[in-house]
This record gives C-alpha cells, sequence and structure tokens, in this order.
C-alpha cells in the first residue's frame, strides 16, 4: 500500500475536498491501483531526457531560444483593450450564486 | 429530405437550390431527436431559437441567389464543453449546471460564421473525463447501434447524435481518445487535429496541453470540410499556431498511390481483440492494394503511454479545476459557513466520482516529495513517446492502427474498475501526448454488427495525408 488514508485526507485538503468516509476509502482503494500501474514508468531510465511540457516545447518553436523567448511566437503588442473589450461589469456577474451587484459575495472570510 | 446518411454538401446544396428551407431543415431533425433521443441520450441542450435565426439568415441569402458559406444551413451541435454565449454549457457536470456563458468559443463561432445551424449542446463524460460516456452528470449516452452499449467517451453524444442522424456534423474534444475512441464505437469518423491546429479558445479546459477540438461527421469529406473551416491561428489561444491552413477538401483529391504507411507491432499485440485485429489487417491490406507501401515500424515506448498520460492529465486536471470553487459561477453550497467550507462542499456536491478521483491523482502526483517521482517522471516518457513517432516519421507518411482495443463494450461493464476502463485507452493516448493528429474511419463490423475503427495517425500539420489515407479505407470498406 503506498497511499494511507492519512495521504488521500492530506490530498483532499490540498484539492479543497472533503470527501465522505465511504469516498475515502475508495479513494485509497482506486488510487493504490492506479499508481501500482504508474509505477512502470520506474522500468525507464530517464536520466538524460528532458521534461516535455508543451507540444509546442517541441514543434513551432526555434529550440536554440532559452526560457520566456522560446514563447515568443504567441507574444503581442501590449496594448489598452488587448484583443477585445473586457467582459461588460454585470454580465461578468450574471452566473454569480450570490452578488450586490457590484462584487461577488461570500462567506465571512476572517471570524472575529 | 432524407434525413440518414444526409452529408454537409448535400444539406447545402438542398438549401442552396431551395429544394429545402434551412428552417424546415432544422425543424425536421428537431422532430428527429424528439423522436429518437429519449432512447440515445446525446442531446442535453436544445438552442431553437438561435438555430432557427441562423437557418432563417441563410434562407434569405439562399433566396437572393447568393453562394452559401461551406456549411450554409447545414445542421450540427456541440459537445458541451465548448460554451456557448446564452446557451446553458455544463461541461456534463452538476457544478455547472446553470451555467450561461457570457462569449462563444471560437471553433463554434467559426462554424456559424461559415452558415452552419447549431441545434443544442451534446452529452459527455464530466469534464471529458471518461471513455463510455457514463461519467456524465446528467445521464448515460445509448449506442445508437446497440442501445444495450456505451457510445464511447468522453464525446459519446457527439458520436451517437451523428450516427443516429441527429445532426449532420459535430464538434467533440479530444485529450486522450474523447473523439477517436466515440467515433470507432458508433462507426462515424472522427478526427483529432494536431495541438494547436485548432483554437481551444471557449474548451471548458481539462489538460491545456492535451486538449483539442475535432469534427464528428458521417464522411471523411465532412470532416475535411469541418476541420477547414475551424483550424487556423487565433488570437484568443497563445498556443494557437500561426500555420497556413490547407484546402483539406482539395487535398482529398491527390492519390495514396505510393504513401509509406506504418504498422506498429506495440499496437497489434496483447489485449488487442481477434474480430478487431482481423478487421485492422483486412483495412491495411485494401490500402496495400490501393498502391501504398506497408512498413513494419516500432513504437517501443507505448506500453509507458498510459502511465504518463493519466499522470500528465491528471496533473493539469487538478489545477485548472481548481476554478470551481462556487464564487463566479457555477454551483455553491448552500450550508457552509466559512469561505473554506463553501469551497470544499461546493466541490464536493458539484463534482462526481470519476473528476474528484482525477483531482486527487493530480494533485498527489504533484504534491511535495511526489512532484518528481511522478510529474516528472511522466513529462519525461512524454518525450521519449514523441521520440518514437519522430523517428517512425522519418520512414513512413502515416501510422495505421486500431483505435481501441475491442469495439463497443456493455453500459455497466467497467464503470466500477476505473484501471481496466484506462487501459482501454492505450492506443489513443499517445497521439495526444505527442500531440499529432489522428483519424478515426469506419473499416468493419464485428459478428455483432458493432462498428469497428481504423486509425490513421499523422505528421504534426499533416492533417491532409491522413484524411486522403481515410478516405482511400472509405471508399474500400
Amino acid at each position: 500500500m503506498k497511499v494511507t488514508a492519512k495521504d488521500v485526507a492530506y490530498v483532499a485538503d490540498l484539492g479543497n475536498l472533503e470527501l465522505t468516509e465511504e469516498e475515502r476509502t475508495r479513494m485509497v482503494r482506486d488510487l493504490n491501483s492506479i499508481l501500482g500501474h504508474i509505477d512502470t514508468l520506474n522500468e525507464l531510465d530517464t536520466t538524460n531526457v528532458p521534461p516535455m511540457a508543451q507540444v509546442s516545447d517541441r514543434y513551432g518553436v526555434d529550440q536554440s531560444k532559452q526560457g520566456s523567448e522560446r514563447f515568443a511566437y504567441a507574444s503581442r503588442e501590449d496594448v489598452l483593450e488587448g484583443l477585445r473589450k473586457s467582459l461588460r461589469h454585470d454580465l461578468a456577474l450574471e452566473n454569480a450564486p450570490d452578488s450586490d451587484g457590484t462584487f461577488f459575495k461570500v462567506p465571512k472570510v476572517i471570524e472575529r | 429530405m432524407n434525413l440518414e446518411q444526409l452529408t454537409i454538401d448535400a444539406a447545402r446544396s438542398a438549401v442552396q437550390e431551395r429544394k429545402a428551407s434551412a428552417a424546415a431543415l432544422a425543424e425536421s431533425f428537431y422532430v428527429k431527436i424528439q423522436s429518437d433521443d429519449p432512447k440515445i441520450g446525446a442531446f442535453l441542450t436544445l438552442c431553437k431559437d438561435r438555430a432557427i435565426a441562423k437557418a432563417l439568415e441563410m434562407d434569405a441569402l439562399a433566396a437572393k441567389g447568393e453562394k452559401l458559406p461551406p456549411l450554409g444551413g447545414v445542421p450540427v451541435a456541440i459537445k458541451d464543453v465548448m460554451v456557448t454565449k446564452g446557451v446553458r454549457t455544463t461541461a456534463g457536470s452538476k457544478i455547472l449546471d446553470n451555467y450561461v456563458p457570457p462569449y462563444d468559443c471560437t471553433a463554434v463561432a467559426r462554424l456559424e460564421a461559415a452558415g452552419a445551424v447549431v441545434l443544442g449542446k451534446l452529452n459527455c463524460d464530466e469534464f471529458a473525463m471518461g471513455s463510455s460516456n457514463e461519467n456524465s452528470a446528467w445521464k448515460p449516452v445509448h449506442n445508437p447501434r446497440d442501445l444495450t452499449r456505451v457510445p464511447g467517451g468522453s464525446s459519446g453524444g457527439s458520436a451517437a447524435a451523428v450516427a443516429a442522424d441527429m445532426v449532420v456534423a459535430a464538434l467533440g474534444s479530444d485529450t486522450g481518445g474523447s473523439i477517436r475512441q466515440p467515433a470507432s464505437f458508433c462507426g462515424v469518423v472522427g478526427l483529432v487535429p494536431t495541438y494547436g491546429r485548432v483554437s481551444r479558445y471557449g474548451l471548458i479546459a481539462f489538460a491545456s496541453s492535451l486538449d483539442h477540438i475535432g469534427p464528428l461527421t458521417k464522411t471523411v469529406k465532412d470532416t475535411a470540410i469541418v476541420l477547414r473551416t475551424i483550424a487556423g491561428r487565433d488570437p484568443m489561444d497563445s498556443t494557437s499556431a500561426d500555420v497556413p491552413v490547407p484546402d483539406y477538401v482539395a487535398e482529398l483529391e491527390k492519390p495514396v498511390l505510393g504513401l509509406k504507411l506504418g504498422v506498429a507491432k506495440e499496437y497489434l499485440g496483447e489485449g488487442l481483440d481477434k474480430e478487431v485485429r482481423s478487421a485492422i489487417e483486412a483495412a491495411i491490406q485494401k490500402l496495400a492494394k490501393q498502391g501504398c507501401e506497408i512498413v513494419e515500424i516500432s513504437l517501443p515506448h507505448t506500453k509507458y503511454a498510459i502511465p504518463a498520460y493519466y499522470i500528465v492529465a491528471t496533473a493539469e486536471a487538478s489545477s485548472n479545476l481548481a476554478r470551481f470553487d462556487g464564487v463566479r459561477y457555477g454551483y455553491r453550497a448552500k450550508d457552509a459557513r466559512t469561505l473554506s467550507e463553501m469551497y470544499r462542499r461546493s466541490r464536493d456536491q458539484g463534482f462526481g466520482a470519476e473528476v474528484k478521483r482525477r483531482i486527487m491523482l493530480g494533485t498527489y502526483a504533484l504534491s511535495a516529495g511526489y512532484y518528481d517521482a511522478y510529474y516528472l517522471k511522466a513529462q519525461k516518457v512524454r518525450t521519449l513517446l514523441t521520440r518514437d513517432f519522430e523517428e517512425a516519421f522519418e520512414k513512413v507518411d502515416a501510422i495505421v492502427a486500431p483505435v481501441s482495443p475491442t469495439a463497443a463494450f456493455k453500459l455497466g461493464e467497467k464503470v466500477d474498475d476505473p484501471l481496466a476502463m484506462y487501459l482501454a485507452d492505450i492506443y489513443t493516448v499517445t497521439a495526444d501526448l505527442a500531440g499529432i493528429p489522428g483519424i478515426s474511419v469506419p473499416c468493419g463490423e464485428t459478428r455483432e454488427k458493432l462498428p469497428i475503427g481504423l486509425q490513421i495517425l499523422g505528421r504534426h500539420f499533416d492533417e491532409s495525408t491522413i484524411l486522403r489515407v481515410a478516405q482511400a479505407s472509405e471508399k474500400a470498406a
């Protein structure tokens, strides 16, 4: 067993999930089963293999460029209003579960 | 008009020549949806006002004798992971039950600009996570070819709607096979383009480095028409490539004679159903008869694709799905007293079991102490898998393979075993990881009359070649 009930509780916390007792038990079983299969990756020696985060890392980008330069293909002039106008205030709030017409409303953040 | 086997050109010509009005055509599809969809479950939301408005616009053009755009008056539908302005979009999730987006996905906007009539939004696995459509929060989709079986996933509604003639064409999304596998299971054509070929703007993100939008249609030519319409640079998606879009339809005319097609032994090995194998082998033989040269190749890291995929995809998903917190849109738990409780309960009550499983797996793989062992390792294996393809494409022009190890399985068959469900994605996740294009084209049936798809994979930005090979296979089938 790689993943314990304690790990599941910790990871659920990081992922902003609560999970019921039943879900946690199931999660321990499922994660162990999946991670058991994922461990086959350790058969490969990847010491000198570069990681690939994006397809564009390997295609369409000048390989001699470094850092953020590599993504220069995606850049544009920095102009006011950008590519389109910002979403209208009322439209931005339209899907909010709770709002006062100006702000999104949420339960109290700081308890006094 | 007979809606069965209606293609894009046939529908457009009928409207152009005023044999049928686009509005009447849309109405007759709605009638068909109303009568047939209750047993299939492909549609989640219909947008009749929007459809009829676009249809009337096309009818007015036709009445003036003006030339209709390429999809003028053609009824289509959209997988519910693409946002549509003013039309409810749920991504198959309860957490977006009441979400009405304030903007349009670029691919949808481009289809409509080309005259397409969007009838509605199509069922899918929640946040496109699944291979059977059973993870939809709303209802499962039944395979039109056998209602006791799954349509595949996650674009199960898209494949089923096309297969059941409830639309002429549909858009789906493919992160690990979600267009090709349901296309194969339902007996339609489905294409995943090169990463960056089609803008992802307005596609609700699952795994951003793997997500693609693509067409599902009845014919290879229709796939070429839709791809030509939605492809190309979009300033709203910085990963969309500034690479010229060929006329994929014109490219279909080129012969396949002399093309080198690779057959990878790793794709025909253990676990492949006998009937699927013989259908694939027969389809390859037919391509050889048309003058393609069949070359044996090796993609040696194939067996590591599933583990690498399920780390990369879930890691990205855990990050992308952090935005669903009950603040700006979507479901909010009613009983929370603190902000943190609100986040947790909204997500707990809003997400389904598979989505939670993937958030947990991805969060685990990114967490302190496991990042190098899992996430970084998987990214390195992704490089190896991509190199496999690069080396293969030095020898061959395209690769032919199965789409899925089996034909459509029974509803409920794999629902309790997530690993078994993941393993069935073995032949499709590789293309998404490498960012290469792939297409599924029907090539035969099992004895139980279940469709089998042939998969053709190509070089980056070489959709033209795989479409040509697919059409050659389609004509020979």
